[in-house]
């Protein structure tokens, strides 16, 4: 792959480029799933090929191939070439790049068991135990669950010098139990909806995760749900679960601080960001309690986010992205880091694969660990408390959210009261944060995996990291879903 | 990157003979993709990819398993082979599994441009420059994207199944921002001579002129005027219900309503592959031919989706709308056409007291699964209308909608057309004139 590199960027060089990088990756992927007591889909995929990323004339071109043939890389190189010529037909001006140092690196992500050494029906196996749980009670309709492991070796070679070989495993896993009955469906998830729980680990997260145990508890809410009452419209104090906080940081934090977006460059499609320049450092994005990171160094955990250096060669950084409640940052790229007046990426350009062009995405952004126990955190005399999406919304430019979950509870005292269907809440992004009222300490604190993260033309799928612990936040809308 | 489908196909099942197994499917697709980026009125990001996947499938005593690779050399294939061999052993037996279909008549479709195959990244950035001063010329600053696609796909099995497909795609999607407002259109054609991007982006440019100093209004039940792709967007979440499997899971919508009336009589639609304005390969995912289904007639749930699986267990005959196996999901609809009517987007703001017209929606997610209640935003061109006129942009809204209670609702409907969206594939559908149109929320632009 170094040769594959190597000659990808002599290719391109050759042609007169003022910048260029290359990206050789070979990525191998499992995915195993059941459904109803059989197996589901059950697959392996293995993937190689070569993006190109050349600066010519001002202009960026990108071209990718899985022919690595001499033939083939060459032809790219050229193609790459050709394609930023004909961006010069509507240019405004020169792209210039931040500086960035030369690396030359090797990293593999912590993965203390080779998820591909465990063989398929050792996979099947555990799904189908958790199958056979959650199927105990004819009620339920559909019991699906899967396990997902991805390798991904990438070597990125650039005009400045570098040479990073990094490989990255990551695992997950997860299961669903719907009950359809008395035309209503309900549906609960473990550990998370979507396909559950993912990180940057081996095959031991699936033993961590220890799915089997659960299956009952979710089996027996997804049918006690058709029983419960319908979640209340109002204002009410809320808490919610780190899994659900984890997806409100994705949506109402993640996605504004994206510099492109401020910019404009993804306004077709994912949309803008009400975080406008003027607001970094000015801006109350949230109460005196919030501190939110954008981290993909080890040092932050397990996430789907981390990585030694970004794919355009800049290592992994930590940047406070609110800091006492106070906005005070962005993600950035080496062309954008000059637009909020820093002299360096904070390494944040990540590309969905071989085939597309890295984009600045979400690494890991999380929310800091409060100073408040579990009992601080439900202690209020009346709260509604969601646990687990069902449904996401927000508008392009990330102010207005809803948000469905799967199960909630009316709590008195920090005791559940009873059990509520069909829980919603919504609100603007900056008034939810500054509502903010208590988080739960480290001890609560999970780093979750968003593996469908999608974004860009043509769209990229990027797995992001988003740490949280129980909060609860003061006088939310609840119940809009149902209104009306 | 020429590729020789029927080569590759051969060695496939030379390969799995070899290592004892009979049964095999190839699944062999190229694609050649290119994409002009454009925003802040220049061409920001400017990309192709050339890529092949070969996809195999063994069956083996009920069980089966697939796996893939972008590697076409004679050791790739034979190592693809014999993985997707290993895990399928691996796996667990299936009683109800079928062997692979049977080899059948296709009726041959017609999507292929060789001049879209071959337009050029100068090509794309002069219509992307083109389209840039129309809209800069107004004042405003121009996003979006010129692509065209090339794609070959080919799959076979052991059985003597043999169906071949090819088609091009060209899409264009421009939104032109002005302060405090924005204007969005898009269209997709399988020849690029049938898009024009100028028009296009005078089209974005002018609603986002008439959409100047938007006004807030309350939320609440309003008529709506739903363009097309407004109508794809938010019509088109409900197709993947219209499947024996989903239906047999439980996760439909449409369980204990076939047969009965859940939309206004004005509601036809009808999954047609043939359709002159659709695109998409004449058979399904294990290769069986698919059938044109009447989806809803009248507003009655007339017929769904059945894979193979599915057919046998309910003792029909399969439509030609599976998926390829293993997968959890059965099958779906693929062609989509909804029967338009004689209105326009014109004659129903004309006959419009007060109402909102939309442009496009955003963001749209399912809030109740039986109920069909799906939430999500307007976007990019959301206007009043006032005594059969657009009198003003409006901020946008959120809206909390019932898929039943709003086709039911429906008082005028204009003719199909092709359209494109972000939310789903590319469907046939109409524009719409709704009544008590569920906006729960205003945001703050």
């Amino acid at each position: 792959m170094k040769d594959l590199s190597l000659r990808a960027l002599d290719a391109v060089t050759r042609g007169g480029v003022t910048y260029a990088d290359v990206r050789a990756i070979d990525t191998r992927d499992r995915e195993v799933t059941t459904k109803n007591g059989k197996a589901g889909h059950v697959s392996s995929s293995e993937s190689q090929g070569v993006g190109i990323r050349v600066l010519a004339f001002g202009c960026w071109g990108f071209a990718a191939t899985s022919d690595v043939s001499r033939q083939g890389v060459e032809a790219a190189a050229a193609l790459a070439i050709e394609i930023a010529r004909a961006g010069t037909l509507a240019k405004k001006h020169d792209v210039v790049l931040a500086p960035e140092e030369k690396y030359e690196a090797t990293w593999v992500s912590p993965c203390a068991i080779d998820p591909f050494t465990i063989p398929v029906d050792r996979n099947l196996a555990t799904l189908l135990a958790v199958d056979a749980e959650l199927r105990r009670d004819a009620a339920i309709s559909l019991a699906e669950a899967s396990m997902h492991f991805t390798r991904e070796r990438q070597v990125f070679v650039s005009t400045i010098g570098s040479l990073i070989d990094q490989t990255r495993t990551t695992s997950g896993a997860g299961f669903s139990a719907l009950c359809y009955k008395d035309g209503e469906i309900q549906k609960r998830s473990y550990p998370n909806s979507f396909g559950g729980q993912f990180q940057l680990k081996g095959y031991e997260l699936i033993d961590e995760l220890d799915l089997a145990s659960h299956a009952p508890r979710i089996a027996e809410e997804a049918i006690a749900l058709h029983s419960a009452d319908q979640c209340p419209e109002g204002t009410f104090d809320l808490i919610v679960d780190s899994s659900q906080l984890g997806l409100q940081i994705h949506e109402s934090i993640g996605h504004p601080i994206e510099l492109d977006r401020v910019l404009g460059t993804e306004a077709n499609y994912a949309g803008m960001s009400f975080l406008t320049l003027d607001q970094l450092r000015r801006l109350r994005y949230g109460s005196d309690i919030v501190n939110v990171v954008c981290d993909a160094r080890v040092e932050h955990g397990p996430g789907l986010g981390t990585f030694a250096f970004d794919d355009e060669g800049v290592p992994a950084q930590q940047t406070d992205i609110i800091r006492a409640g106070e906005f005070t940052g962005y993600m950035t790229s080496r062309e954008t880091a000059a637009a909020v007046g820093e002299a360096r990426s904070n390494g944040c350009m990540r590309a969905d694969g071989w085939a597309r062009l890295p984009l600045i995405r979400m690494t890991n952004v999380s929310l800091k660990p409060g100073e408040q126990s579990l009992d601080e955190v439900f202690g209020a005399d009346h709260a509604i408390y969601m646990q687990t999406n069902r449904s996401w919304s927000i508008d392009d430019k990330r102010y207005n959210f809803q948000f469905g979950c799967e199960i909630a509870w009316e709590m008195r005292g920090g005791k559940r009261v009873r059990m509520l269907k069909n829980p919603s809440y919504s609100g603007i992004s900056t008034e939810f944060w500054n509502a903010c009222a208590a988080i739960a300490g480290r001890e609560h604190w999970t780093l979750w995996g968003v593996p469908n993260c999608g974004k860009g033309q043509p769209e990229q799928v990027m797995g992001t990291g988003h740490g949280a612990s129980p909060s609860r936040f003061r006088n939310i809308k609840i119940g809009g879903a149902y209104a009306g | 990157m020429p590729v020789d489908a029927a080569a590759v196909q051969d060695q496939v099942v030379r390969a799995a003979h070899a290592m004892g197994v009979d049964e095999v499917e190839a699944i062999l697709s190229t694609s050649n993709q290119a994409l002009t980026r454009f925003a802040n009125n220049a061409i920001h990001q400017n990309v192709a990819e050339l890529s092949s996947i070969l996809s195999v499938r063994a069956r083996i005593d009920g069980r089966t398993a697939r796996a893939s690779t972008n590697r076409l050399d004679p050791h790739a294939i034979r190592d693809v082979v014999e993985q997707a061999i290993a895990i399928t052993r691996l796996t667990e037996p299936d009683e109800e599994s079928l062997p692979m279909a049977e080899p059948a008549e296709y009726r041959a479709v017609d999507r292929w441009s060789e001049p879209t195959a071959q337009v050029t990244p100068h090509e794309r950035a002069r219509a992307v420059a083109e389209a840039i001063r129309a809209v800069e010329s107004a004042g405003q600053t121009a996003a979006g994207i010129y692509s065209t696609d090339a794609t070959e796909y080919t799959l076979m099995n052991s059985r003597g199944v043999r169906a071949g497909y090819r088609e091009t795609m060209a899409r264009f999607s421009i939104t032109a921002m002005a302060d405090g407002s924005s204007g969005w259109a898009k269209a997709s054609a399988c020849d690029h001579r049938d898009i024009n991007p100028l028009d296009l982006a005078l089209s974005a440019a002018r609603k986002t002129t008439q959409s100047a100093a938007p006004r807030e209004l309350p939320a609440g039940r309003y008529t709506v005027i739903l363009e097309p792709a407004a109508v794809l967007d938010l019509a088109g979440q409900m197709f993947g219900d219209f499947s024996a499997t989903a239906i047999t899971d439980g996760r439909s919508f449409l369980n204990d309503r076939i047969g009965k009336q859940i939309f206004g009589a004005n509601i036809t639609i009808h999954d047609d592959a043939w359709h002159p304005l659709q695109s998409g390969a004449p058979f399904d995912g294990e290769g069986v031919p698919r059938k044109r289904l009447t989806l809803v007639e009248n507003g009655v749930v007339r017929e769904i989706t059945y894979c193979r699986q599915a057919a046998a267990k309910a003792g029909v005959a399969p439509t030609g709308h599976g998926f390829p196996l293993p997968n959890e999901y059965g099958e779906a609809p693929a062609n989509i056409v909804i029967a338009g009517g004689d209105s326009s987007v014109e004659k129903m703001i004309a006959s419009t007291e007060r109402g909102i017209l939309v442009t496009r929606l955003w963001y749209i997610r399912e809030v109740d699964p039986y109920e069909k209640i799906f939430t999500g935003m307007t976007r990019d061109g959301t206007f009043l209308v006032e005594g059969g006129q657009v009198t003003a942009g409006v901020r946008n809204f959120r809206f909390n909608q019932g898929l039943m209670e709003m086709l039911s609702n429906v008082e005028a409907l204009s003719p199909a057309v092709r359209t494109s969206g972000e939310e789903t594939f590319d469907m046939v559908v109409p524009a719409m004139l709704i009544r008590d149109f569920n906006f729960t929320e205003v945001t703050r632009f």
